[in-house]
């Protein structure tokens, strides 16, 4: 059967080859909602022909990179066209001398680390790894995920430069440039940082990088309790040893442990660690990360939770959280940045959809006290019925009109967003 | 709006915030006429100095009824004249909302109200052992809500970044006059980053009434030298040297011969006499780290033929050297009856290739040029001289200005790093970046304020009629023929 709509998708390709646009099949459905056509540009020229004519027919948009965070937000509401970045890929530019880089967004996060070392750059973003899966630049953009060393080098807003993007209409649009220092404009890298691609597709990044620190070491302390891990925590933050990241990790049975990452030269840091050592009352002291750094507590299938406090709150969190967890009679496993008072939470896919909503409901009471928020960035289909992902946010009749303004027909990702944005 | 529809203005306006916070008188609206950038000037037709967020909402929603736009102004320091009036607008100065609300050195965060003198948050967090990291070099009189609008720099935002970086959370009035919370003490609020989107937006997107700032643990040492050098390459190629070391400075300035001579004969700072250049390097954090790095820093500026170093032994002295280049852009007008300052960012690594076109340029047209720049991140800030008095050469500077920003551009740079695009630098846009590019960055523009009255005619030289289809038109717009829009 003639499909004309496929037909204009390849009369944009570039090439116009079956393999960079077909028809969807079974194992292209986003959670759970099947496209009809998946396309994967090469470039950023290639993406806008191909969003135009996307357009034109009024297809709903999801953008996809690896995958590995498609469950995370709603189903969107309606999807056509799949776009994969995986052809978007590779460093357009590393300007070592100014610690710039440029890269297209399908570029997995390890390659581009792996392309950066040699020069001894990196690009300061750990963000975790969804379980059993990889991360590109562009995912980890429009998750805005993060790691621990945030508390060092900040998250993808911070270090995000510049961006190149097509709109929903087609349009490519550039703001920022590949100079750190830059006002010029308006900072749109920032807009689409944690968007989770409803204002558009994203092609290319410019970062600022960081040397590769000479030495590092990490310290673990097992503390008793969240308010003794709280105390440790303080301490270290209230020294001059200046961590790299401050973790902490709680599991159901009660057992909480608190990590200290030290980045410096090889003498400073031996020094350092000697302090904080001290500060935390003995530690064990490695080379090596423990094995939960940097590692969401959740695996495939289960509810994934980001829990957000101010720093002085980060104690009172962990203790509501594992109160809620005895409370409802589920096993909730909180870990994260106990330096910058960001945290994730886990609980089982099998818990009672009843239960989860419950403790989801305690964690946002506890973190709304808190100066934060608790969000559900991914759960099984019958915990999504029973709990609104996202929670109460502020400024969102702002968000629709921001929403409204870049993809007034409501494609791309729809409903996959803060307030069925 | 018809200046007809000020008097009601100033009757509503006064009903809400009483009759002294409204000026309306002429002489003293004159005070208000021009911020920092002093070559602009207008005089606005109403000044309203609310003293709390609902005062400052019901100023902005009493302008949105008469359809009268408006702007703010915090100190009015900025250089780039974001804050310039509109002749037949209120200007909201915030300078009256003074208040620092909480520091709370144990969530590092102080909450602050707009009027806040930059320094003076640093100074409610030292005896916590914290301070507020962006530090414009006018930060003794700068207020917060200004370097909100304009993401204010400074020497060390290097290492520390900018104001972006340093501001979890805001209450602002939209340009609709309500008062909205972007952000907040936590990091990472769920939503579109509009608070990351609002900062250094140049008050286009409403006005800011609260703003919650990260603070910085104030470093165990801190360690500053000066050193001379015979000219801005040998400095330059210094300072690639410690950058490609993997060494990251608090602060890395560099002043050429003419600054220095200028900043000698201001403030007598004693910098090296005869030095060609002088670069000034501050490391900060725990000092076993300091330790070792200064001195690899001390050796790379020794290798790329230092003549001549100065370590400062103590606050006194560091206050000395930085007292030189904190001082230059003032200090140049001891050289030079009238100068031009201007705000340019290149890749770093350019420097020496532009510091030449630079000095080229300046030899062909005449026109002296003193260069002050923050060397680690590219940052330069050419002083352009001229005497008003001789015919023919402020025109002259404001090529040879207009010209060091083409340069940039054409070296992948900015047209700003810190100084903003506000009033000055709105015909310099476009060559940065396309009608595309624009036109997407004022999709924000339009979902703030689709009726244009936030500092109107600010950093877009060609506003978007908010609610059109995108794409090019020729000729008036189909609305304006209509009268249902207007361009303002």
């Amino acid at each position: 059967m003639p499909d004309d709509v496929l037909d204009a998708l390849r009369a944009a390709a570039d090439a116009g080859g079956e393999d960079i646009v077909r028809l969807a099949g079974d194992t292209d459905a986003v959670a759970g909602v099947a496209p009809r056509y998946v396309a994967a540009p090469g470039s950023t020229a290639e993406a806008a022909a191909l969003l135009t004519v996307a357009a034109a027919r009024n297809l709903a948009v999801t953008v996809s990179g690896s995958g590995g965070k498609q469950t995370w937000g709603n189903p969107p509401r309606r999807l056509d066209l799949l776009l994969h970045t995986r052809r978007l890929a590779g460093v357009v530019a590393h300007a070592a001398g100014d610690l710039v880089v440029v890269v297209r967004a399908g570029t997995p996060l390890a390659e581009l680390q792996a392309k950066l070392a040699p020069a001894g750059q990196q690009l300061a973003l750990d963000a975790p790894l969804p379980p059993g899966g990889s991360a590109t630049v562009g995912g980890v953009v429009a998750t805005n995920t993060s790691g621990p060393r945030r508390m060092r080098y900040g998250t993808v807003r911070d270090l995000l430069i510049g961006v190149t993007m097509v709109r929903p209409d087609g349009t490519v649009a550039r703001a920022g440039g590949t100079v750190v220092k830059n006002v010029a404009g308006y900072d749109l890298g920032k807009l689409l940082t944690g968007a989770y691609g409803t204002l558009g597709l994203v092609t290319e990044c410019a970062f600022r990088l960081h040397p590769v620190p000479a030495a590092r070491a990490f310290l673990c302390r097992r503390a008793v309790d969240a308010a003794e891990a709280g105390r440790l925590a303080a301490a270290v933050l209230a020294a001059q040893v200046v961590p790299s990241a401050l973790e902490v990790d709680t599991t159901p049975d009660g057992g909480v442990e608190v990590a200290v990452l030290l980045e410096g030269t090889p003498r400073g840091v031996r020094e350092r660690a000697d302090t904080t050592g001290r500060l935390l009352g003995g530690a064990t002291v490695s080379d090596e990360p423990p094995p939960w750094w940097c590692a969401y507590p959740w695996g495939t299938g289960d509810v994934g939770l980001r829990l957000t406090a101010a720093l002085s709150g980060v104690p009172r969190l962990l203790a509501a959280a594992a109160e809620a967890g005895r409370r409802h009679g589920v096993p909730l496993a909180v870990r994260g940045s106990a330096g910058t008072g960001v945290l994730h939470g886990g609980l089982p896919g099998a818990a009672a959809p009843d239960a989860v909503a419950s403790v989801v409901a305690d964690l946002r009471a506890a973190t709304a006290g808190l100066g934060g928020h608790a969000v559900v960035l991914t759960a099984p289909p019958p915990v999504r019925e029973r709990v609104d992902l996202w929670g109460p946010v502020n400024g969102l009749d702002l968000m629709r009109r921001v929403k409204a303004q870049f993809d007034p027909d409501g494609r791309f990702a729809p409903g996959r967003f803060v307030g069925g944005i | 709006m018809t200046t007809t529809d000020i008097p009601a203005l100033v009757a509503v306006l006064r009903a809400a915030l009483g009759e002294d916070q409204v000026i309306s008188d002429r002489q003293e609206l004159r005070t208000y006429e021009c911020d920092g950038l002093a070559q602009y000037r207008v005089v606005p037709a109403l000044v309203a100095l609310p003293r709390t967020a609902a005062e400052c909402a019901a100023t902005v929603r009493a302008c949105v009824d008469a359809g009268v736009p408006f702007v703010a102004r915090g100190s009015g320091t900025g250089l780039s004249g974001g804050a310039l009036p509109h002749a037949d607008g209120v200007l909201v100065v915030t300078s009256q909302m003074r208040a620092i609300r909480e520091v709370a050195p144990l969530d590092e965060r102080a909450v602050v109200e707009p009027g806040v003198i930059n320094l003076h948050v640093s100074r409610a967090a030292a005896p916590y052992g914290y301070h507020y990291a962006p530090d414009p070099s006018s930060q003794q009189v700068c207020s917060i809500g200004g370097n909100v609008a304009e993401n204010s720099g400074g020497a060390h935002c290097l290492k520390y970044g900018f104001t972006t970086n340093h501001v979890t959370g805001l209450e602002i009035v939209t340009p609709d006059g309500d008062l909205v919370r972007l952000g907040g003490r936590a990091p990472d609020a769920p939503g579109y980053d509009l608070l990351g989107a609002f900062v250094g937006s140049e008050g286009t997107l409403g006005i800011t009434t609260e703003v919650t700032v990260r603070l910085t643990r104030s470093p165990e040492s801190v360690r500053t030298l000066l050193a001379g050098f015979t000219g801005t390459d040998a400095a330059g190629a210094a300072t690639s040297a410690i950058i490609g070391a993997g060494v990251v400075p608090a602060a890395i300035e560099m002043m050429d011969a003419l600054a220095i001579e200028a900043a000698e004969a201001a403030v007598r700072c004693g910098y090296p006499p005869g030095a060609g250049a002088v670069l000034i390097v501050e490391l900060d954090g725990p000092a076993a780290e300091v330790d070792a790095q200064f001195a690899d820093v001390e050796r790379l500026c020794r290798d790329h033929g230092a003549t001549e170093i100065r370590v400062a032994a103590d606050d006194g002295e560091r206050a000395l050297i930085w007292k030189g280049r904190k001082s230059a852009f003032a200090a140049v007008g001891r050289i030079s009856p009238d100068y031009i300052v201007q705000d340019g960012v290149i890749p770093r690594t350019a420097l020496p290739e532009v510091l030449r076109r630079i000095a080229e340029m300046s030899a062909e047209r005449g026109v002296r040029v003193a260069n002050v720049f923050h060397a680690g991140d590219g940052n330069l800030h050419p002083l352009v001289l001229f005497d008003d008095a001789v015919p023919g050469q402020a025109e002259r500077a404001e090529e040879v200005s207009g010209a060091i920003l083409d340069i940039c551009i054409a070296h992948g740079g900015s047209i700003t790093g810190e100084h903003g695009v506000g009033v000055d630098k709105v015909s310099y846009l476009p060559r940065m970046y396309g009608d595309d590019d624009l036109d997407t960055m004022q999709l924000l523009r339009c979902a703030f304020d689709p009726r244009g009255l936030a500092n109107p005619g600010k950093v877009f030289p060609t506003p978007r009629l908010c609610g059109e289809a995108p794409g090019r038109r020729r000729g008036v717009h189909p609305l304006q023929e209509a009268g249902l829009a207007v361009v303002f």
